[in-house]
């Protein structure tokens, strides 16, 4: 410190008194949690935009032309069109547990930046919420940049497309509490291979994303059906292509739900658990 | 204002066997700066999450700014700042940034939070750096922003940990004087600290703690003159010369103390004589309270 400024009367820190309490679960403070987000991602955004445009390419360049030229038609879909719905599931998978996973273990535990945002007036079910949010509108967006990619591959969608969205905020929000349910309990990086090839490497293949879950046997079919991710991808068929379409949506709806308000439950619990002594 | 920002009763707190905070009294009188002094693992860091909400009392009563924790803990959090032992800023943002995120966080209106940033940025004198990414500061701007990012909200009590581990010596008394300025302005300032000098020159009253336990608590230079007096002889040499001075000094009815290269000798203002050109005459430390309360060193 050399030749600092002398400080001035502006850098007062006079206490202000006469502060309201603040409500025991605040939107306000939720939006904060988002703004940081955002104000890391605005400067980060294209490595974000880059796996978003490549990954689904990838996919379509596979699984489209090279498997899709063996097989012509799948659950009464075109395989490129069931593929799709697929890569936008998994772009959504991907998108919000990995980051809510990493993020959720390195905040924690290495950067100890919870501690900080604990000492702070944030609750941690403001903080599960508003970080669940920020991956859900995250992964939305890829799932939006995906669709568009398919469209550029020839994929006609019907008009209920534009429900994408909400299923991706919904199930994006379901899968990054899960995420941090995970990355609340994890005690190394070590552990990530764990949760990423028992839990999300299944998730991802056995969900009807790239082939249809009829086929397999039936122990595994049952697993498929306590999938949220295959529960996901009915649901972006059904808006997407017509398909599936019935009551049977309805209980895809029920699962989503009900598996995200579990994933915030737990998240919220093992956070506690983790930050709270 | 209620007349003490803290007050602890009986306060244990237990990991698993190990007791961290154990039947802790402690009360922190309103517009004070006080100093919580103690080795590592004397249960500073604890009694601090108590403060916060962030660890609760296994028994016993804490309350912050006259509300009971951790019931009130949110609101407590709102009215107090807390400056983290572990750097925590956002590398990935701006210095301006990283206040403004945090202004959200307290919840000051769109209206407050251009004038807190800029207020925060003075106060860190990183005024002309409100654009410069954080990873580009130096260790003392770093402490200085965590200082100001605590303080965003113009809080009533100030927490710190160990605000000044692993700084320079001239960047460590800017920071004293940052400190000074929110107590003269109003604030409670609550500090923890294994640094002697800090607790001395910057602290009204400090609570000496020892094994989940304040074992001595006043302001320092009587909490000095008390226990050991105010000037020390110390003598350093081999095991001969050391016996030589212990038994001299016992001869007088003087405290010694080990200090590991040689022998102290305490209340040393009411000797002179032999012993007194033995060795060198300094004055008398929290650090020589600590070691005769405790019979251990500090750090």
């Amino acid at each position: 410190m050399t030749a600092d400024p002398a400080p001035t009367h502006t850098d007062s820190t006079r206490p202000m008194w006469s502060r309201p309490a603040p409500p025991a679960f605040s939107w306000r403070t939720v939006a904060a949690v988002l703004w940081r987000e955002w104000a890391v991602f605005r400067r980060v955004w294209f490595s974000t935009a880059f796996g978003s445009i490549f990954e689904p390419l990838a996919y379509f360049i596979a699984f489209g032309f090279g498997f899709g030229a063996l097989v012509a038609e799948v659950a009464g879909l075109s395989y490129f069109d069931f593929i799709a719905t697929g890569a936008v599931a998994i772009g959504v998978l991907f998108s919000s547990i990995f980051p809510a996973l990493i993020n959720g273990y390195f905040r924690r535990k290495e950067q100890k930046l919870y501690d900080g945002l604990l000492s702070a007036p944030l609750s941690i079910p403001e903080l599960v919420t508003g970080e669940a949010t920020w991956n859900a509108l995250r992964a939305s967006a890829v799932a939006a940049v995906t669709v568009v990619v398919a469209i550029g591959f020839g994929v006609r969608p019907q008009a209920t497309v534009v429900l994408v969205p909400v299923i991706t905020v919904t199930a994006g929000f379901a899968f990054a509490a899960a995420g941090a349910a995970f990355g609340a309990v994890l005690r190394s990086t070590h552990s990530f291979d764990m949760v990423i090839v028992g839990v999300i490497v299944p998730m991802y293949i056995v969900a009807g994303t790239f082939f249809p879950i009829d086929g397999l046997p039936q122990p595994l079919a049952l697993v498929a059906l306590v999938n949220p991710l295959y529960h996901v991808v009915e649901l972006l068929r059904a808006v997407t292509f017509g398909q599936p379409s019935g009551a049977i949506l309805w209980v895809h709806v029920a699962v989503i739900v009900a598996f995200g308000v579990l994933a915030w439950l737990l998240a919220v619990r093992l956070l506690r658990r983790a930050l709270i002594d | 204002m209620p007349p003490s920002a803290v007050e602890l009763r009986h306060v244990i707190k237990r990991f698993g066997r190990l007791t961290a905070v154990d039947d802790l009294d402690l009360v922190v009188p309103t517009g004070l700066c006080f100093g919580l002094l103690g080795p590592n693992g004397a249960g500073k860091s604890t009694t601090m999450r108590l403060l916060t909400g962030q660890a609760v009392a296994d028994e016993g009563e804490v309350c912050v700014l006259g509300e009971p924790m951790p019931a009130a803990s949110k609101l407590v959090r709102s009215r107090s700042g807390m400056v983290p032992q572990a750097d925590d800023l956002d590398d990935e943002l701006t210095v301006g940034e990283n206040l403004a995120v945090w202004a959200r966080i307290y919840g000051l209106s769109t209206s407050e939070r251009g004038e807190a940033v800029g207020r925060g940025l003075a106060l860190a004198r990183l005024s002309d750096r409100a654009d410069t990414p954080t990873r580009e500061l130096s260790g003392g701007m770093r402490r200085r922003l965590l200082i100001a990012r605590g303080l965003i909200h113009r809080p009533e009590l100030l927490l710190l940990d160990e605000p000044t581990v692993g700084l320079d010596p001239q960047v460590r008394q800017g920071l004293w004087g940052q400190i000074t300025r929110v107590r003269d302005d109003g604030a409670t300032v609550v500090i923890t600290t294994h640094y002697i000098e800090e607790a001395e020159r910057l602290c009204d009253r400090v609570a000496i703690m020892h094994r989940g336990r304040v074992i001595a608590e006043g302001p320092p230079f009587q909490l000095i003159t008390d226990t050991v007096g105010r000037e020390v002889i110390e003598v350093v040499g081999g095991s001969q010369a050391v016996a030589d001075v212990a038994a001299q000094a016992e001869g007088m009815g003087a405290l010694t103390r080990d200090t590991g290269m040689g022998i102290a000798v305490l209340g040393a203002e009411h000797i002179s004589g032999d012993l007194a050109v033995a060795g060198r005459r300094r004055p008398a430390t929290l650090e020589d309270v600590f070691v005769v309360l405790t019979g251990e060193e500090l750090t």
